[in-house]
């Protein structure tokens, strides 16, 4: 038995832990250190599962601006305006964001930058918070710029330093490639101290940062020039590595995470290891492809390095073999090559595969006890002969049950648009048919306004629905222009949304804001707006319960007696109401109803009431004594 | 990969599943193991499924565990923990609470919550060790102690002794809020004795 070292506090802390200190931290953790350990003086971003933490971290940090930006366009263009100032800045972002910003990308890579610039982008492979699955490596290609792949926090502590190092040799963005299993996986991490770094300050030069098409177009042989230095420096690079092994049966070719996977489930295989993914190195491709009887390329989401590869003529396997989506993993692997081998399944796998996971009900994720969502979800799911356009957010669990009261969700602030198209390219049959765009404050602050500047501008006949929670309550309740704080949580200017969509051309008779938690208003402002036919806007105005502006009220209980098993308070939806009996009677009209008689989990509840007011026996009380003391048990 | 000890650690969002692998997590590092933790989460504040990956050992490579290979099942709902048997070893042990948390699919009727999930697992094949500590920790005034009931009924069945497990607990609250280190001891003391007692009946 091993004794327990004396290794002090093993949390990433707050104020940041002295150098060579080796610490748990996750992807995200490390990469925040490395950020500020290399000097970096403006880090900015959008929240966005699973990149969030690496700002909300940095943020904690000394000696460094960090932001919140209003989306990831405008988090990269600031991070490029540091750049440009000579100073080392930052930017980080959900796949999905990199579509939104790839316009500033694809011409900043011609610019190229001054201070180094690091990109660190976070796919979601296998959409555990995502509406799609994407490939970030990509955008190495499409702009000419390098992609690193860590496979651990330690190396996404690395490969940040190094990114920042590379950066400012070919004056380029670098992409650090994130993967969910990178970003959050904890692992130990050795830190090292941060080094101020020197700003040279802007140098006025418009043949290269004023991008008009002359000047963009001589500086294009320059891109195409460092491309290949890049990949030059990619064969000698340390972050690529050949490890040799004895069983020379299949060679891997490995990025990201699934290196890890191939380490453990192949341990005697030689491994060619590429952290510096893009360029490829093709040299020390071929070189490896000696090495071996045949290649296996694994690399998570697209056969990026596999189809370069191919293009060299050098033979490779890969997505042939692999999963086309999803995370790789090493029960992924093993019978995967076991095959391409021909041989039998290991015992351990085989044995494994055989063990049925057992059938459970599935258990979505769902609205927060007392959400103020759930009023106008409960609202909307009256509604009749209605199309909702939804957005990105807590309320597109909307779609779900019991509500069943969205119909539409793409990408950050589509609401708008789609909901115009919906009125524009309505049939002939749907003359009548409601448009309803369902979109909250951050989201629309995101991308939303100009959809709704859209509506306003071509006339269109929709009424929007702007759920102001003042957060960013998906992600955890971050800040935005919408909550008057800042990323530190201190006062910032707040936007006022009443004059925003005002100013954006909506009349004043149509903009609304009214109580989530006041149901017979809503319902009645909402079908009021919906009859008429022009813009209008809903906003609803009670914060999300997870940030601290939320103030729980007296908690309600049922009166069993009273309780007649309508199940009214059901379709609110609430977490905190369960069914305790379910029977059918037959009523004196022959139909057969089904009663839902309930309980109030009262610990849980925090007193919205929106459950009492459909409640018609006034089955629902305040909870007089509690029953349990409450203490605030936090483990943070 | 010989040396390495695979902890599955479920249950629902706000039961404190993350945390407590994190606790268990630095306990391992304490006595000088190699750590990876990771979870499957999506949205998991939003009342879902929780699932934390806890891999120790001399040098742990892939974060993942794979199915058929976890070594113990720390279940902090009955129906995760029926949900994740799979995940076990032949010869893996359940640590499962009891007690329930119906979610709102359950309650209007779509699906059915299984009538007993400890016999369905037990059933299965698969060693478990039961107790309610949902109501332990109920009894000692506040449900958000359940995370520390799960800890001492995990705390023999660790290839570390379980003092050094109480030690990385109660000292996440001596600075912030010392108030609770006696109470969260003795959640401690009352979930090691519930799994040896429900460990006992077993073997009766």
């Amino acid at each position: 038995m091993m004794k327990p070292s004396e290794t002090g506090d093993v949390m990433a802390a707050v104020l940041p832990a002295s150098a060579h200190s080796r610490l748990l931290m996750s992807g995200n953790d490390a990469v925040a250190r490395a950020v500020w350990e290399a000097g970096v003086r403006v880090a900015a971003a959008y929240p966005g599962t699973p990149a969030t933490e690496m700002l909300e971290v940095i943020s904690t940090y000394p000696d460094l601006y960090a932001e919140w930006s209003v989306n990831e366009k405008v988090s990269l263009e600031v991070a490029f305006g540091a750049a440009m100032a000579g100073s080392r800045a930052f930017c980080a972002m959900k796949h999905v964001g990199m579509n939104v910003a790839s316009d500033a990308l694809m011409t900043m890579t011609l610019t190229g930058v001054a201070g180094g610039l690091v990109i660190a982008i976070a796919d979601d492979v296998g959409l555990s918070s995502s509406q799609n699955e994407q490939d970030s490596r990509y955008w190495g290609r499409f702009a000419h710029v390098p992609v690193l792949e860590p496979s651990d926090s330690q190396e996404a502590y690395e490969f940040t330093l190094a990114a920042f190092e590379l950066s400012e040799r070919f004056q380029v963005p670098v992409i650090l490639r994130m993967t969910t299993r990178i970003c959050h996986v904890k692992g130990l991490v050795t830190v090292g101290e941060r080094r101020e770094q020197s700003v040279a300050g802007f140098t006025k030069d418009v043949a290269r940062w004023v991008m008009v098409p002359g000047a963009a177009g001589r500086r294009l042989p320059l891109m195409f020039e460092r491309e290949n230095k890049l990949r030059a420096e990619a064969e000698g690079s340390k972050l690529n590595f050949v490890e040799t092994g004895s069983d020379r049966r299949v060679g891997f070719i490995a990025s990201g995470p699934a290196y890890m996977h191939v380490r453990e489930s192949f341990p005697d295989a030689p491994v060619l290891k590429l952290g510096f993914s893009c360029p490829v190195p093709y040299d020390l491709v071929r070189a490896f492809s000696t090495q071996c009887d045949q290649l296996v390329v694994v690399e998570e989401v697209e056969p990026l390095i596999e189809t370069e590869v191919k293009a060299q003529g050098i033979a490779v396997s890969g997505k042939d073999i692999l999963p086309r989506s999803g995370e790789l993993s090493p029960h992924v692997l093993k019978p995967a090559i076991a095959r391409l081998l021909g041989e039998p399944l290991p015992d351990g796998v085989a044995a494994t595969s055989r063990i049925a996971p057992m059938q459970v009900f599935p258990r979505p994720p769902t609205m927060c006890v007392a959400c103020p969502h759930l009023g106008v979800y409960y609202t909307l799911a009256q509604l009749r002969n209605v199309t909702i356009s939804g957005d990105i957010g807590c309320y597109t669990l909307g779609f779900g049950q019991p509500w069943n009261a969205l119909d539409a969700c793409i990408s950050m602030g589509a609401s708008m648009g789609m909901a115009l198209g919906l009125d524009k390219g309505r049939a002939d049959s749907e003359k009548d048919k409601k448009i309803v765009a369902v979109i909250g404050d951050s989201t629309f602050l995101h991308m939303g306004m100009q959809g709704l500047l859209d509506i306003v501008y071509n006339r269109g006949n929709v009424t929007v629905l702007l759920l102001d929670n003042r957060a960013v309550g998906m992600t955890g309740g971050q800040s935005n222009p919408g909550t008057g704080r800042d990323i530190h949580g201190e006062e910032a200017p707040r936007v006022d949304f009443v004059k925003l969509v005002k100013a954006l051309g909506v009349r004043d008779e149509r903009v609304h804001e009214v109580d989530p938690y006041e149901l017979p208003t809503l319902f009645k402002t909402l079908r009021q707006e919906t009859k008429i036919a022009e813009p209008s806007v809903i906003i609803t105005n009670q914060p999300c319960v997870l940030v601290e502006h939320f103030h729980a009220r007296k908690p309600f209980r049922v009166i069993d007696d009273k309780c007649t098993g309508c199940g009214n308070c059901v379709d609110v939806g609430c977490p905190a109401i369960h069914v305790t009996r379910r029977d059918k009677v037959i009523k004196p009209s022959g139909k057969e109803v089904t009663r839902s008689f309930v309980r109030i989990e009262s610990p849980a509840c925090t007193g919205c009431g929106l459950c009492l007011q459909p409640c018609a026996p006034d089955a629902i009380v305040p909870v007089e004594t509690l029953s349990m003391p409450i203490h605030v048990v936090k483990m943070s | 990969m010989s040396g390495i000890t695979n902890i599955l650690v479920v249950g629902t969002g706000g039961q404190g599943v993350m945390t407590a692998t994190e606790i268990l997590a630095e306990a391992a590092i304490a006595f000088g193991h190699d750590v990876k933790k990771t979870e499957v989460a999506g949205m998991a504040q939003r009342g879902g499924v929780v699932s934390s990956h806890l891999r120790f050992g001399p040098k742990v490579l892939s974060p993942q565990i794979s199915p058929g290979t976890a070594d113990v099942l720390l279940g902090f709902e009955a129906a995760e923990g029926m949900r994740w048997r799979h995940m076990l070893r032949p010869t893996g042990l359940a640590l499962m609470n009891t007690g329930r948390l119906v979610p709102p699919v359950v309650d209007i009727g779509l699906y059915d919550y299984p009538d007993d999930p400890v016999a369905e697992v037990r059933a299965a094949g698969t060693r478990v060790f039961s107790f309610d500590a949902s109501a332990i920790a109920k009894e000692l005034g506040d449900i958000r102690l359940g995370n520390t009931v799960m800890l001492g009924a995990i705390s023999d069945y660790l290839p570390f002794s379980a003092d050094v497990l109480e030690h990385c607990i109660l000292k996440r609250f001596a600075t912030k809020k010392p108030e609770l280190i006696e109470l969260n001891r003795r959640a401690f003391a009352a979930g090691r004795a519930a799994a040896t007692q429900a460990a006992q009946a077993e073997v009766s």
